[in-house]
């Protein structure tokens, strides 16, 4: 697993463990260093483990084993309103009794801070915001958005280096979403501060981080930046959880080097990179990404092409979404742009697909 | 947590909208058939709420029959006063003109020996008596008395007329004298088979200028005797008060040209009125042989106070004062009682309310943190005092708090207590609240919990996260929050205890009895209705200015019962 080192790590997880009934653990041996000023993203499906790793780290959880350090300090130990971390919640959890001015007032209140102080401080974390007209409003009196950015801004406003963020723009819909993933890493970045964000959006974790630790099974998948995730997964898990995917199973018959020949179940034999395979008569799957595969390709030395028919042919304006059969696989996809000179294929059509053996990862048969 | 979307931004075509829209536009819209379109919609709607109105009737009966009904009988019961003016209608007519200083005149007298006759051939002047005796003691007896006595002043007129004429003492030549003489045929041939209703009995015209008083005696005479004890008005002898009557009206007139029925015996009479050897008693006399209290102003007082058909007089002792000529003043120190039950009542209410504050407000967070199972444990745990009788749960208490009772043998077992100075912790007021508490704990156990429930653990992890310690999360934010169901528990606990009755009758004593308990004494015991329908209307109006200042300083939408 990529480390950034134990050295200059500001978070890290060292083999940490969590179960809540004694029976099953929920995180599994969770190891991650995270530097200042890093977006970090925690992406999984829903009871992966995500929130339990950020309770662990805001302190309303103890870690089963294991230690958590922030700046080179362990924090078991530290209750939660000692460590001084900024928390965004799914349901803002903004206090209803009162104004959004004294939300925020309220970590510096409890800071002991001057009230001319204060002011300027809650003035300032507003205007961030773009909210300096509402600080006295209830809560209730906002809506979700704004309400959002009032929770954000309440998690900066007593300036922690560490803010944690729980799918916080899980309640908003999809444009007012895409505006505020902006502002968030905008902020973020302004700010000069450490994130560590859940989500179980992709592409919310692929715009928005640094780094993306990839959740499942309660144990980190992979751990990367997002084009790395996107374009080299290390395993079937990460392969199909981010974008679309097309697999073929198979059996691996030789490795070499970055090369490895894989017969797939019908027979055919193709080229592919080995990934997360060691050994001859491994079974595994085949990942290829639908932009990558050509039809009718002209490819060159070493791609590999397979017969195809077409099943579904579906126009999406920018793009063409192709269903087709290959080696057994009914679902197998693949996406053309939208130029004058590209093929519209129907259904009934055959066709020959093919892709670079480097776009062909060879990986875990799970 | 909503958006922030106003009450009334619903503008899509909602029947109310419809409403609001036909009437802003100038002409009658139409609907398909033609009607206006406003018409038809309201009358769809009122089939709407008639059918609305049919299935809240059964209940809507219930209550008015069972809730309203009785609380409007006690409001009104706490000022009706009619049974003075009702039972006295002469003597209160003559006590108008009394200025209330020293004796009234003789007049007041007459008119008292002929209400009290009456009253007391009814049956009604120890009711009056009772009635009286509220607000001046000794009036019960004095009534009793005087209905016995004013027999004595009849009888010696009654006497007289009989021994000159036998006839005066007998009904039809009464009949003749007075009655109309074609309602005397109809009663006459009534009496043959005595079937269907009685005639009416009528005063024959012109007698009530002869003998006016004579006139209206008979006439009560008549109604009594024809409508309340259903006799044969032709077998009654009058009584005698009649004689009375006829007395005074023949010594105040001349019935020398007096030529209807029974004119001789009637000038018989008037001769016999004016021999000097004719015996009489004023009515003065009469009344002060009955007893002396005639004699002194307070009881005419009190009857002249009483005697408008509504008083303040059971408000007034409902709050220690009391009505004299003077108008209302404080009542004497040693008969003061209300006052201090009404407070004490409050008082007690208020530190019952509180302890079940204290020890629910912990109880209901513990159940609302805990996971759902061993929640619902603890809640029938928290419900267990409503599966046994209320009786049971106080007389329980009893044996735990009194000398020779559990807490006490196990105080002076550990030696905290000397055998010989056992604590009293029962029939006092300390046993009360005890008792109370312990009983009413579930009603503010119970909102607690449900608003407790719906704060979401997220708001404390908040606070916590911003850097708030335990006690100021809890102070700041989780208290703030639980307010609502500590004012819905409060308010239940409160109204319920200051018209609690079982448990202070019980185990309160005498120092630890509340007003309700006054109350129901006044109810079953005393029969003082009225007082007790004034104090339960003080008490209601407690209550509801209680409730009105809560909604102003919390707000009553801060009530919340989850
Ligand atoms: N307080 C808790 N008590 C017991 N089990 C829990 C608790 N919180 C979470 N879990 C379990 O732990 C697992 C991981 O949950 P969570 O960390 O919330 O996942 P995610 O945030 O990725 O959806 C789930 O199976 C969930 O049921
Ligand atoms: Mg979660």
């Amino acid at each position: 697993m990529p480390d950034t080192g134990t050295s200059d790590a500001f978070v890290a997880f060292e083999r940490v463990q969590k179960s809540y009934d004694g029976e099953t653990l929920v995180v599994k041996d969770l190891n991650l260093n995270m530097p200042k000023g890093e977006f970090l993203t925690m992406l999984g499906p829903s009871g992966s483990g995500k929130t339990t790793c950020l309770m662990m780290l805001a302190g309303f959880e103890t870690a089963t084993h294991g230690e958590i350090k922030l700046d080179g300090v362990s924090i078991n130990n530290i209750p939660p309103h000692k460590r001084g971390i900024g928390m965004v919640f799914q349901n803002y959890a903004l206090f209803p009794h009162m104004t959004v001015a004294e939300n925020l007032s309220f970590p510096l209140e409890v800071r002991k801070i001057g009230k001319s102080e204060r002011e300027k401080k809650v003035m300032r974390a507003l205007d961030m915001v773009e909210m300096g007209a509402f600080g006295g409003r209830r809560p209730a009196q906002l809506s979700g958005g704004q309400q959002q950015r009032i929770a954000l801004a309440r998690a900066l406003v007593f300036e922690p280096e560490l803010v944690l963020m729980d799918e916080p723009l899980g309640a908003l819909d999809k444009q007012l979403r895409e505006k505020m993933q902006f502002e968030i890493t905008d902020l973020a970045h302004r700010l000069g501060i450490t994130v560590v964000y859940v989500t179980h959006d992709q592409t919310e974790a692929l715009t928005m981080s640094d780094r993306v630790a990839v959740f499942d099974d309660g144990r980190i998948q992979q751990l990367a930046p997002p084009d790395e995730l996107y374009e080299a997964p290390q395993n079937s898990f990460v392969a199909q959880f981010i974008g679309e995917n097309n697999t073929l199973e198979g059996v691996v018959k030789e490795i070499s080097g970055s090369r490895c020949t894989v017969q797939l179940d019908g027979g055919e034999v193709i080229d592919a990179m080995p990934v997360n395979v060691s050994k001859v008569g491994e079974r595994t799957r085949v990942s290829i990404r639908p932009e990558r595969v050509e039809v009718n390709p002209d490819l060159g030395e070493g791609a590999h092409t397979l017969k195809a028919k077409v099943k579904e042919f579906i126009y999406m304006g920018d793009i063409f979404r192709t269903r087709l059969s290959v080696a057994g696989n009914e679902d197998f996809i693949i996406k053309t742009r939208n130029r004058p000179d590209q093929v519209r294929l129907s259904p009934g059509d055959e066709v020959t697909i093919g892709w670079l053996p480097e776009d062909c990862r060879a990986l875990d048969a799970q | 947590m909503s958006d922030a979307t106003g009450p009334d931004t619903f503008d899509g075509p909602t029947p109310d909208n419809a409403l609001r829209q036909a009437k802003k536009t100038s002409g009658p819209m139409l609907a398909a058939d033609g009607t206006p379109l406003k018409k038809s919609l309201s009358r769809a709607l009122r089939r709407q709420k008639m059918r609305a109105l049919m299935l809240i009737a059964p209940l809507l009966l219930f209550v008015l029959v069972t809730f309203i009904a009785p609380i409007a009988d006690m409001l009104f019961r706490s000022v009706e006063n009619q049974i003075v003016s009702e039972t006295l209608p002469l003597t209160t007519e003559e006590l108008g003109n009394w200025d209330g200083q020293g004796m009234p005149p003789e007049a007041a007298f007459e008119a008292a020996y002929y209400d009290i006759f009456l009253a007391a051939e009814r049956k009604q002047h120890t009711r009056l008596g009772t009635r009286l005796n509220y607000e001046l003691t000794g009036a019960s007896s004095l009534f009793r008395k005087s209905g016995r006595g004013l027999d004595d002043i009849g009888e010696v007129y009654q006497d007289q007329f009989e021994d000159l004429d036998e006839n005066w003492d007998e009904a039809l030549p009464w009949l003749e004298l007075m009655g109309d003489p074609d309602w005397l045929a109809e009663q006459q041939e009534w009496a043959a088979d005595e079937d269907g209703r009685q005639p009416r009995f009528e005063l024959r015209d012109g007698i009530e200028e002869i003998l006016p008083t004579t006139a209206r005696e008979f006439a009560a005479f008549a109604r009594f005797q024809q409508v309340e004890d259903q006799k044969n008005l032709l077998e009654e002898e009058p009584w005698s008060a009649v004689h009375t009557a006829l007395y005074t009206d023949l010594a105040a007139g001349d019935m020398s040209s007096y030529s209807g029925p029974r004119a001789d015996m009637l000038q018989a009479a008037d001769a016999l009125v004016a021999s000097p050897e004719f015996e009489t008693v004023s009515f003065l006399d009469g009344f002060e042989e009955i007893d002396e209290d005639w004699m002194e102003p307070p009881i005419w007082q009190t009857i002249k106070l009483y005697s408008p058909n509504y008083t303040s007089g059971y408000f007034l002792n409902s709050v220690d004062m009391q009505l004299t000529p003077e108008g209302a003043e404080a009542r004497p120190d040693n008969e003061r009682i209300y006052m201090l039950l009404f407070k004490r009542t409050l008082f007690m209410s208020m530190v019952i309310t509180f302890s079940c504050i204290l020890l629910g407000y912990p109880v209901a967070y513990i159940l609302s943190n805990l996971p759902m199972r061993s929640a619902n444990l603890l809640m029938i745990l928290v419900l267990l005092p409503f599966w046994t009788s209320l009786l049971v749960r106080t007389s329980a208490w009893k044996v735990m708090l009194q000398q020779q009772g559990v807490i006490n043998d196990v105080l002076v077992w550990i030696g905290l207590v000397a055998d010989d100075s056992r604590l009293t912790m029962i029939n006092n007021q300390f046993g009360t609240i005890v008792a109370m508490t312990h009983i009413l704990l579930p009603f503010m156990i119970l909102p607690m919990y449900s608003v407790m429930s719906t704060i979401p653990p997220s708001y404390v992890r908040a606070a916590k996260s911003l850097g708030a310690t335990n006690w100021t999360t809890f102070w700041r934010v989780y208290f703030p929050q639980s307010i609502p169901g500590i004012g819905a528990g409060s308010i239940l606990v409160f109204i319920l205890s200051i018209g609690y009755y079982i448990t202070p009758e019980i185990v309160g004593g005498t120092t630890g009895t509340f007003i309700s308990n006054r109350i129901a004494y006044h109810i079953s015991s005393s029969l003082n209705w009225g007082l007790a329908a004034a104090l339960g209307t003080i008490l209601l109006a407690v209550v509801l200015i209680l409730y009105w200042a809560y909604d102003r300083i919390v707000g009553i939408d801060n009530v919340k019962l989850g």
